[in-house]
């Protein structure tokens, strides 16, 4: 809000402001038209890739330029596909608040539509990794949960933790925890890889493995804690720290009873 | 018949096949003393008691081999998956034998409170003094129990063979395989060949379920033994003297309350056990060299000593076609090894420091002795951050703070942090010595103000018992130790400079704030 | 005023204060009841214990705020077990402290010491003895006795040695010949060079001839990591460069360190991170090591792809994998 408040007095601001006032009724006006009058699917995606070439200009080009080049700050976005945009924008990665270490998952800026419209424009750029349809989603038919841990501790779990809890990179980076993401995301940052994330390509990783890896990033997620409170699924740490904390201290205060004299 | 002439009858019975009535009269009315410090050790020993029970139940189904099984047992998430008979063993019991996970819980908790309440019992034997003759040798056999118990405790963390605990050993081999000229022999003797082979898990088996417990079992019967003989040790107070023990007698009431103890112990592991899961191997999977977790770590007896070693630089000496690893040896085996001498050695050297060869059975309060404080705080303060370093991912991620930093932050906190710990420790025990005098010989603040006949306004202070004032002056100030360069001869003494040393450690070591004696307090009422 | 510094008197043990329990029957039959109440709060632990033992499904999970979702058979026989131990103990302890006599006594202590004749006796005895075996005066049992103890103890070092076999050459070679094709860990298939995209990781071991039975002592030494990146990224020497092939490099996942697998790979940084010690590589220049304990980069495998664009090793591994050992020539 601070930075906002200093580009607010801005001799520009006025002027800019009018402009992205106009282009927002302008976009507002094409999405409802589009979605009411289109017919032909052809029609419709030259749309869509319009809509989506106007949020860019709006909300991106000013860090990955005016066609989507890149620059100093942001890398280009020419071939990353359609399903890099869909998990970046649609986990609410980017737009990135601030350019702190890394992109964070937060509340989506743009909704279904205007990702979609994005995706499709930056597709349109040059081609790169779809979004995956619900059929190539249906990790409950073609996953394997015991062969997808197998997969995820070799491939996965020296970042994301044994369980998918998150951990710890180099410089402050941290592999996110995997609990709670849709696996549409799980799978586009697989073919994607996004951030730090390496890429697993889908010879090495064939797309069936990758329904296994997910399905049991599911199973730990729904799995229920079956030995008492998880303490977080992080290891050692925080058991010895409750062992110490809780059970000695409970020791510790029943012997200062015991050692007190009865009245 | 009544429970007392029932008793009776069995103490008749014991007598007239042993004679044991006159040693026994004695010992039934021993005198122990109460006070909720002298129970650490207490929680260290059931703690045992109950490793021995949980761990025999877990004997029964547990296999130790890394024979290739595939699994078959309940749990999905692993189900036809390659593992070690050990591993598939540890789910059974986890998962198939009813009470199996909570006796596998009790058992690793125990053993968390075990090294705890040992390290705690350490703290308080260490700052009270009560390691002084004629207790160096009850010293020295705890020093080695700590050893016992931290080596015990990761032979049963690798036992399970699952990914977390197969990266410990894979550590614990590159530290044998980084000893110069023996290495690499002793790590194929240790694991039969390859790591990790298949010898490695049944010979640590025997090793955690026999060798060692019977090592434990020897040298707690020692330590308890002379604890019994050589009278316990207790705070100063008034009627306590050197000469006498101040407590319960043993028959009942303290019989009672130890006997009570143990089961409070055990109800509280129990109760951890069924609330807080420990340890969960299904969530680790099974081991194989290719994979690791994020967050790998030891338990946390051994977390500092991953610390030292995640922290240490990176050096490594290359010659002759030889290669000395010192990113692994100074951290793993040689600060290790000075510190654990060094605290075994440290009831001698005090000794030597301040030349008192008597024998002490009333404790020190640790501000009266600053010195022995300020190092144990400083002792303390080096584990610290060796510790947290052990953690610095986890610390990271909770905290958004980078690794590097930690790292960083510890291998500069880990040389300069202890000596500050040293000198504000010290300061600070003389500073509450000061208040002790204080409060001797002006008494206690009551807050109540009162208006002097010249208009000024003083505190009424409220004078002592006689009971507080003698707790507090109770201690000895002995002066530093004298040591001329030059004997009554004029003759130059052997060993100069160890001389010069020694009479240095000793002034400093004697520096006290003098306590309140009859004489201050006559010279204020003269006044 | 003499100079004699007095100390302050230790008045003697404070009075005792007698308990209510000690005076007043009612209080003492109080504390007697409230003794039965926590044996009897013991005794419901272990009818808990039972009942969650046989009645209770292992499979019953029940929602518990805070600890999320519970396995009630675990959760049921631990809290039982909890409360029959806890309230025997605090039974036991509250019965000592109300009911039982709580006057300090005070006993003796006795120096250790003995009196100095019979410490005489005890050194002139051990003198004596030492003395009449003539081991001061007999060197040559002394120093054969020495000798002979020393040397058996080497009888038990001899029989462990075939704990294991002798190292030989093994802590220097691993799978990799000339020619081995990289195949996945785990499905092992081969990899084309084409299969990975810039950015792109992938787990590989070395093709055999019966993959399911691959030893772990070998994935132990085997394991690859293999990473892609614009082959204009590298910062390597010729030799290096001329191991990669089109911007895959392979390099040997077990750390140089203490030999956790190295596979957390920052595609952004192109750094490679251990989660064990966090020793941190530079894939750009050859892994080499810009954080932490390591002290060597990792081992680069020299790769090429056959007729069919396969990915297979060109030459195996110059330099020994995984921590150092004392024979290892690192120069």
């Amino acid at each position: 809000m601070k930075r906002l408040s200093r580009y607010r007095r801005h001799k520009a601001a006025g002027p800019m402001l009018l402009i992205l006032a106009l282009l927002g009724i302008g976009t507002t006006f094409s999405i409802a038209s589009a979605t009411t009058t289109s017919q032909t699917s052809k029609v419709d995606r030259s749309v869509q890739i319009e809509e989506g070439r106007q949020i860019f200009l709006r909300g991106c080009s000013s860090c990955h330029g005016l066609n989507a080049e890149g620059g100093q700050i942001a890398p280009s976005l020419i071939g990353v596909g359609a399903a890099s945009v869909d998990f970046q924008v649609g986990t609410g990665r980017m737009p990135m608040a601030d350019m702190s270490t890394q992109a964070m998952r937060k509340a989506p800026l743009y909704d279904a539509q205007e990702t979609a419209a994005l995706a499709a424009y930056v597709a349109s750029l040059a081609p790169g990794p779809e979004i995956p349809s619900d059929s190539q989603l249906n990790y409950e038919r073609d996953g394997n949960t015991a062969q997808g841990g197998e997969l995820f501790r070799n491939n996965c779990a020296m970042c994301h933790n044994f369980a998918g809890q998150g951990g710890a990179l180099t410089q402050g980076k941290y592999a996110p925890t995997l609990m709670g993401v849709d696996p549409k995301y799980i799978y586009e940052a697989l073919i994607t890889g996004p951030q730090s994330m390496p890429v697993f390509s889908d010879k090495t990783i064939t797309p069936a493995e990758k329904m296994s890896i997910i399905k049991w990033i599911k199973a730990a997620e729904k799995e229920p804690n079956l030995g008492g409170a998880s303490l977080g699924r992080v290891g050692p740490v925080t058991e010895g720290l409750l062992g110490w904390i809780l059970g000695l201290g409970i020791l510790i205060g029943v012997a200062v009873w015991l050692a007190m004299k009865a009245r | 018949m009544t429970i007392e002439s029932g008793l009776g009858t069995v103490a008749n019975y014991v007598d007239e096949r042993t004679g044991a009535a006159a040693w026994m009269k004695k010992n039934l009315q021993k005198v122990f003393p109460d006070h909720w410090s002298f129970l650490l050790g207490e929680v260290a020993l059931y703690s045992f008691v109950i490793l021995l029970l949980s761990g025999t139940f877990l004997t029964f189904w547990f296999d130790p081999s890394q024979r290739e099984v595939i699994y078959d047992g309940g749990y999905q998430p692993l189900a036809g998956l390659k593992m070690s008979a050990a591993y598939a063993s540890t789910l059974h019991i986890s998962f198939e034998v009813r009470g199996g996970l909570l006796m596998r819980q009790v058992h690793h908790w125990a053993a968390l409170i075990f090294m705890s309440a040992i390290v705690a019992h350490l703290l308080r034997v260490f700052f009270t003094g009560a390691f002084r003759k004629p207790r160096e040798g009850n010293w020295i056999i705890g020093i080695g129990l700590l050893t016992l118990g931290i080596v015990e405790g990761f032979l049963g963390y690798s036992l399970p063979d699952d990914l977390l605990s197969g990266t410990g050993i894979r550590i614990a081999e590159a530290i044998i395989q980084a000893l110069p000229v023996v290495g690499s022999y002793i790590s194929y003797f240790a694991f039969g060949g390859a790591f990790p082979g298949e010898s490695f898990i049944p010979r640590i088996y025997t090793v955690h379920v026999l060798l060692l417990p019977g090592a434990f079992l020897a040298l707690i019967t020692a330590h308890l033994m002379l604890v019994w003989y050589q009278k316990h040790t207790q705070y100063p107070g008034p009627g306590r003297t050197e000469k006498n023990v101040v407590g319960y007698p043993l028959m009942p009431t303290y019989m009672a309350k130890a006997g009570g103890f143990f089961f409070i112990v055990f109800g509280v592991i129990a109760f951890l056990s069924a609330v807080a899961s420990i340890n969960p191997i299904w969530l680790y999977g099974p081991y194989t060299p290719g994979q690791i977790s994020a967050g790998s770590q030891p338990d946390w007896y051994m977390g500092w000593l991953d610390g030292l070693v995640r922290m240490a630089p990176p050096l490594e000496t290359h010659a002759l076609g030889h290669t000395i690893s010192w990113n692994i040896l100074i951290p793993g085996l040689i600060v290790p090894g000075i510190l654990f001498t060094g605290m075994a050695l440290y009831p001698f050297i005090e000794s030597w420091i301040t030349g008192d060869k008597r024998e002490h059975h009333l404790l020190d309060r640790p501000r009266n002795a600053p010195n022995r404080t300020a190092l144990g705080a400083m002792s303390l303060t080096f584990m610290l951050v060796a510790l947290i370093n052990g953690g610095n991912d986890i610390i990271a991620t909770h905290f958004s703070l980078t690794i590097n930093q930690i790292m960083w932050f510890t291998r500069f906190g880990v040389l300069i942090l202890p000596p500050i710990a040293f000198v504000i420790t010290k300061r600070l025990c003389l500073s509450l010595q000061r208040a002790d005098r204080e409060l001797v010989l002006h008494g206690r603040e009551t807050g109540t103000l009162l208006r002097l006949p010249h208009g000024e306004f003083v505190e009424v202070h409220e004078p002592i018992s006689p009971e507080k004032a003698y707790l507090l002056t109770a201690h000895e100030q002995p002066p530093a130790l004298e040591l001329p360069a030059v004997d009554a001869h004029g003759v130059k003494r052997a060993g100069g400079l160890r001389n010069k040393l020694r009479s240095r450690m000793s002034v400093a070591n004697a520096e006290a704030i003098t306590k309140a004696s009859v004489n201050d307090l006559k010279e204020i009422d003269h006044h | 005023m003499s100079n004699e510094i007095e100390a302050i008197k230790d008045p003697g043990l404070p009075a005792h204060v007698h308990r209510k329990a000690d005076s007043d029957p009612a209080a003492a039959n109080r504390a007697e009841r409230q003794v039965a109440i926590l044996f009897g709060i013991s005794a419901l632990g272990t009818v808990l214990l039972i009942v969650s033992y046989i009645f209770v499904p292992q499979d019953l999970f029940i929602f518990i705020p805070v600890m999320g979702n519970q396995n009630a058979h675990q959760l049921g026989l631990g809290l039982g077990m909890a409360i029959s131990l806890f309230f025997i103990g605090m039974g036991a302890i509250h019965w000592a402290k109300t009911l039982m006599p709580d006057t300090e006594v005070v006993a003796q202590r006795h120096e250790f010491r003995s009196p100095d004749s019979d410490r005489k006796e005890f050194v002139d005895a051990v003198k004596s003895g030492a003395g009449a075996s003539g081991l001061g005066r007999r060197s040559l049992i002394k120093k054969s006795l020495g000798a002979a103890l020393g040397l058996s103890a080497l009888s038990p070092l001899l029989l462990l040695r075939d704990l294991g076999p002798l190292p030989k050459k093994e802590f220097e070679t691993t799978s990799w010949k000339s020619g081995t094709y990289l195949v996945t860990d785990p499905g092992n298939r081969r990899i084309k060079a084409s299969d990975l995209e810039v950015g792109a990781v992938a787990q590989v071991l070395p093709e055999i001839e019966d993959p399911e039975h691959r030893a772990l002592s070998d994935i132990g030494k085997d394991a690859v990591l293999l990473i892609r990146l614009r082959p204009q990224e590298f910062n390597l020497t010729p030799a290096k460069l001329a191991m990669t092939h089109d911007g895959i490099i392979a390099f040997s996942k077990i750390c140089s360190h203490m030999g956790c697998a190295v596979a957390l790979y920052e595609q952004q940084t192109k750094h490679l991170l251990c989660p064990c010690h966090q020793s941190t590589f530079d894939v750009t220049r050859g892994a080499k090591v810009i954080f932490g304990p390591a002290a060597r980069p990792l081992p680069q495998l020299d790769i090429t792809v056959d007729g069919e664009g396969y990915l297979v090793a060109r030459e195996p591994f110059s330099e020994p994998v995984g921590p150092s050992f004392w024979e290892r020539n690192s120069q």
